[in-house]
C-alpha cells in the first residue's frame, strides 16, 4: 500500500498541520511515513507545499514524483490546480475547499477555477468553511477536508481522530470537540 | 533506543544532545534554524512536538536555553556563533554551530581558521544548503567550502543519517582535531522521517586545552599546523573510502550519488531495472569527503558509462572528469543529463536514467497565476515602506538599497520600492558607497536583525567620512522570515548603540511604523534624506506574526 498526498494551500492558512496529524496516524497504524514542507520566504502568505508519503515498504524520495499523487487536499482551490501534474491519472482525487483567498491582482473567475476542479474525474468541491463554521471553529476548515478523504487515507479514522485529540489538547476542550466535529462533518459528506 | 519522527534539522540537533553537546550558536536562516529550535526546546524541556498548529517546528523561540551544563543560544550572527563554538572546544566540550549555506560565508574566516588549531572538544559546524533556492539568494555548494578549508564533510542522504553521521562528526572530531561539517539541503533538512536515536551519553569535560600553542596561529606554528592538517588528508580519504558503499550489478551502467540523490535515485531503480531484465544498476554512494578514489575505480572498470547524480555543484563528477577525462562516458550535471541549477528530484533523476517522464493529470484549461509570497496582514514593514515610498514621491534622483528579511518582499509589485538585495548588511555599504560618489538620497532600507548582524560596521564607515546617507532601520524586535526568532539586542538599546557608534543625536529618529503616524513618518523622512550627513530612522513596531506566537504560547 502506497498513498501519496500532496497538501497545498496559501502561507498562513495552517493547513500544513494537518499534514501532520495524518502522518502520525498513520505511523500509529504500522505505516511508514515521509513528510516534506517547505519553510521559509514562502510562508508569508504565498503558495505554501507539503507532501506526505504513507506506505508499508520503505519510502525513498521525500516528494511525490509527478504523476504519482493519489489525493491532492487543496485548502484554496486555485492551489489545487497548481500541483495538477503530480496526480495520478488512474487514480488521483483532489479534495478542494471551495473559498478562495484572493491576495493576488490576478486571481482569476472563481467559476471558471471551480469548474476546472469539476472537469477532473475524481474531484470533492467542499464548502469547508461553512462546515467548519457550524463545528463551531473556522480554523478547523482543513479537517474538513481530511474527513471528505478519509475513506481514501488506509488510515482508520479512529486513528486521526486520536491524533487530531492529540494535536488540540493544549487548546482546550471546546478546540478538540470543534476539529473532531469537524472531521466528522467531513466524513458525512455523499460523494457522487 | 528510541524511535522519533524527525526532520533532517531535528535529527542533527538530536544527535548533538545525545552526542553530550556542551554549546550550541547560530543565527537563524531557512533550512537550518530549526536546529537551534530544537536544542532549546529539548533543553528547555518545552518540546511542544512537530504538531504546533502553524506548521510544525517553526514553534516561537528566544534567545538562550541554559540548562546546566548545556547552553543553546541566538547569536549576533554567523561569526559570532562560530567562534563561541570554538571557545567551547578549547575549554573541552563539545559544541555545535548551524547556519545556513551563505552564513558559512559570514563565518569564513573562524571557519577556515580553525581547521588548522588543535580541535579539543569535539566542533561540528551544520550546514544546510538551499539548491533551489527556496528562501536564499543563491545555491553554493557547501562541499567546496569543507574542500577550501581542507575540512572533512558528511553528508547523510536521509533523517537517519542524519543523526548517525551528526553523532559520529562528533568522534571524529576529536579523534582528528578537526572541525568536521555535515551538509545538509533543504529537502533534508526539512522533511520527517523515522529516527532510531541511540542511548545518549554523558555531557564529556575534558578540561582546558594544555596545548595553547596549537591554537595561536601565528605564522611560525600556523605552517606547522597546516602541515598536520594536510597529513591528514590521506586519513580523511581512507576513512571516506570505507564508509562509501558500492554495489555492483549491471555493467551498463553505473550510478554515483550522495547525499538526497540516493533518494530520488532509489525512487526509479527498480523500473530501470524492470527495463533493463531486471538488472540494477552498478551503484556507488559517497557520504564523506574527501572522497576515495578506490570504488570509484572499481565502478568505472565494472561498467560501459557512469551517471553522476548530486544535489548542489558538479563537485564529484568534476574530480571524476579531470583534466585528461574519465575512461569511461561520464553523464551529469557538466553534460546536461542532470540540470546545472535549481534542486534535485525524482522526475529529473528519472530522466537523466533514460526512462519517460511520467504524465501526471491534465494541467488546467485556465492560466494559474503564481503566488508570491507578500507581507502579513499588519505588517509593520509595510507601514514603513509606505512612508518611505510617499517621502520619495516627487523626488527625481535616488537609491533604496535594501537587505535581507521580510522587508525585501517591498521590491516586488505593488510596491517596487528597494531596488537591491545582495548579502546581509550590503543595504547600509551600498548606500554609502553610492553616496560616496555623488548618488543622491541614498537610502539604506534595513531589519534590525540584520541591522546587529552584518549593517553596523558599515555604519561606522557612514559616520567616519559622515557619508550623505539615510538608513531606515525597521526594528521589529525580530528575525521575521524564519519564524521570529528575537533579536539579539532589545529595541531600546538601539538609539544608544547608533549614538555610541557616531552617528549625531538630532540624527536618530525613532518613528512608530503605524499607519497611523503616516504623516509624521514622511515628514521625518523627508528632513532627513534632505541631511547632507548620517541619518538615521528607527521605524519601530513589533512583527505581527512574533505576536501571533506569543499569543499562542
Amino acid at each position: 500500500m502506497t498513498c501519496d498526498i500532496i497538501l497545498c494551500g496559501v502561507g498562513g492558512q495552517g493547513g500544513l498541520s494537518v499534514s501532520v496529524v495524518i502522518a502520525r496516524a498513520a505511523m500509529a497504524s504500522g505505516f511508514l511515513v515521509k513528510q516534506s514542507e517547505i519553510h521559509g520566504m514562502s510562508q508569508r502568505g504565498g503558495q505554501v507545499l507539503a507532501n506526505l508519503r504513507i506506505s508499508d515498504k520503505e519510502i525513498f524520495s521525500p516528494t511525490i514524483p509527478k504523476g504519482k499523487a493519489d489525493i491532492i487536499f487543496a485548502f484554496e482551490p486555485l492551489e489545487a490546480l497548481r500541483y495538477l501534474s503530480w496526480l495520478s491519472v488512474e487514480r488521483g482525487t483532489v479534495v478542494a475547499a471551495t473559498t478562495p483567498i484572493r491576495n493576488i491582482p490576478s486571481y482569476p473567475d472563481i467559476e471558471s477555477v471551480l469548474a476546472e476542479i469539476r472537469k477532473l474525474p475524481r474531484a470533492r468541491l467542499i464548502d469547508a468553511d461553512s462546515l467548519a463554521k457550524q463545528a463551531g471553529n473556522v480554523r478547523s476548515a482543513n479537517l474538513v477536508l481530511v474527513g471528505a478523504a478519509a475513506d481514501l487515507l488506509s488510515v482508520p479514522p479512529e486513528a486521526i481522530e486520536k491524533e487530531i485529540v492529540a494535536l488540540f489538547s493544549r487548546k482546550g476542550e471546546a478546540v478538540v470537540q470543534a476539529n473532531l466535529k469537524a472531521f466528522e462533518y467531513g466524513r458525512s459528506i455523499q460523494h457522487g | 533506543m528510541a524511535e522519533l519522527v524527525l526532520s533532517g534539522d531535528e535529527a542533527v540537533a538530536q544527535a548533538a544532545l545525545d552526542a553530550g553537546l556542551s554549546g550550541g550558536f547560530a543565527y537563524p536562516g531557512t533550512p537550518s534554524t530549526e536546529i537551534m529550535e530544537y536544542l532549546q526546546e529539548y533543553l528547555g524541556d518545552k518540546r511542544a512536538g512537530a504538531g504546533d498548529a502553524d506548521g510544525g517546528a517553526e514553534t516561537g523561540s528566544v534567545l538562550e536555553v541554559r540548562t546546566a551544563p548545556r547552553v543553546a543560544q541566538w547569536c549576533a550572527n554567523e561569526k559570532t556563533a562560530y567562534e563561541s563554538a570554538l571557545g567551547v572546544s578549547f575549554a573541552g566540550k563539545r559544541a555545535m554551530v548551524s547556519m545556513k549555506h551563505v552564513g558559512l560565508n559570514v563565518a569564513m574566516d573562524p571557519f577556515t581558521n580553525s581547521a588548522l588549531v588543535r580541535i579539543h572538544g569535539g566542533l561540528v559546524v551544520v550546514v544546510a544548503d538551499d539548491p533551489g533556492m527556496h528562501s536564499s539568494q543563491d545555491e553554493q555548494d557547501s562541499r567546496l567550502l569543507a574542500d577550501f578549508a581542507r575540512v572533512p564533510c558528511f553528508e547523510p542522504s536521509d533523517q537517519q543519517e542524519a543523526y548517525d553521521m551528526t553523532r559520529l562528526a562528533f568522534d571524529y572530531s576529536e579523534e582528528h582535531e578537526v572541525p568536521v561539517l555535515v551538509r545538509l539541503t533543504t529537502r533534508l533538512a526539512h522533511a520527517r522521517a523515522l529516527v532510531k536515536t541511540a542511548p545518549a551519553r554523558d555531557v564529556p569535560a575534558r578540561g582546558k586545552c594544555t596545548d595553547p600553542y596549537s591554537w595561536i596561529l601565528m605564522p611560525e606554528m600556523a605552517r606547522r599546523r597546516w602541515l598536520a592538517l594536510l597529513d591528514k588528508q590521506a586519513i580523511f580519504r581512507v576513512d571516506a573510502e570505507a564508509a562509501s558503499r558500492l554495489v555492483l550489478g549491471s555493467k551498463e551502467l553505473g550510478v554515483i550519488t550522495c547525499g538526497l540523490a540516493r533518494a530520488y535515485y532509489k525512487e526509479n531503480e527498480d523500473e530501470w531495472a524492470r527495463a533493463h531484465g531486471g538488472e540494477r544498476p552498478s551503484h556507488l554512494h559517497i557520504g564523506r569527503y574527501p572522497m576515495g578514489a578506490e570504488k570509484i575505480r572499481a565502478l568505472v572498470a565494472h561498467v560501459e558509462r557512469v551517471l553522476v547524480i548530486e544535489e548542489g555543484y558538479p563537485f564529484i563528477e568534476r574530480d571524476l572528469r579531470g583534466i585528461f577525462g574519465a575512461p569511461v562516458p561520464v553523464a551529469g550535471k557538466m553534460t546536461g543529463e542532470i540540470p546545472l541549477a535549481g534542486e534535485l528530484s525524482a522526475d529529473s533523476v528519472r530522466l537523466a536514467l533514460g526512462l519517460q517522464a511520467r504524465e501526471g493529470s491534465a494541467v488546467a484549461g485556465i492560466e494559474v497565476p503564481g503566488r508570491p509570497p507578500q507581507f502579513c496582514q499588519g505588517c509593520p514593514h509595510a507601514d514603513s515602506i509606505t512612508a518611505l515610498k510617499k517621502a520619495l514621491e516627487g523626488e527625481a534622483e535616488f537609491f533604496t538599497a535594501s537587505d535581507i528579511g521580510c522587508y525585501t518582499l517591498s521590491a516586488l509589485p505593488p510596491w517596487n520600492a528597494v531596488e537591491s538585495c545582495v548579502d546581509m548588511g550590503a543595504s547600509v555599504g551600498m548606500a554609502r558607497g553610492a553616496a560616496s560618489v555623488g548618488q543622491k538620497h541614498a537610502i539604506g532600507v534595513i531589519g534590525d536583525s540584520t541591522f546587529y548582524h552584518s549593517g553596523m560596521t558599515n555604519l561606522i564607515d557612514a559616520v567616519r567620512y559622515r557619508t550623505p546617507m539615510t538608513l531606515l532601520i525597521l526594528d521589529n524586535g525580530t528575525t521575521g522570515m524564519t519564524g521570529a526568532q528575537p533579536t539579539i539586542s532589545g529595541t531600546s538599546q538601539l538609539p544608544k548603540l547608533l549614538e555610541g557608534l557616531g552617528v549625531e543625536k538630532e540624527h536618530i529618529r525613532v518613528l512608530e511604523a503605524h499607519k497611523r503616524a503616516l504623516d509624521m513618518n514622511v515628514a521625518a523622512i523627508r528632513e532627513e534624506i534632505a541631511y547632507d550627513s548620517v541619518s538615521v530612522i528607527v521605524m519601530v513596531r513589533e512583527c505581527i506574526e512574533w505576536l501571533k506566537k506569543a499569543r499562542k504560547s
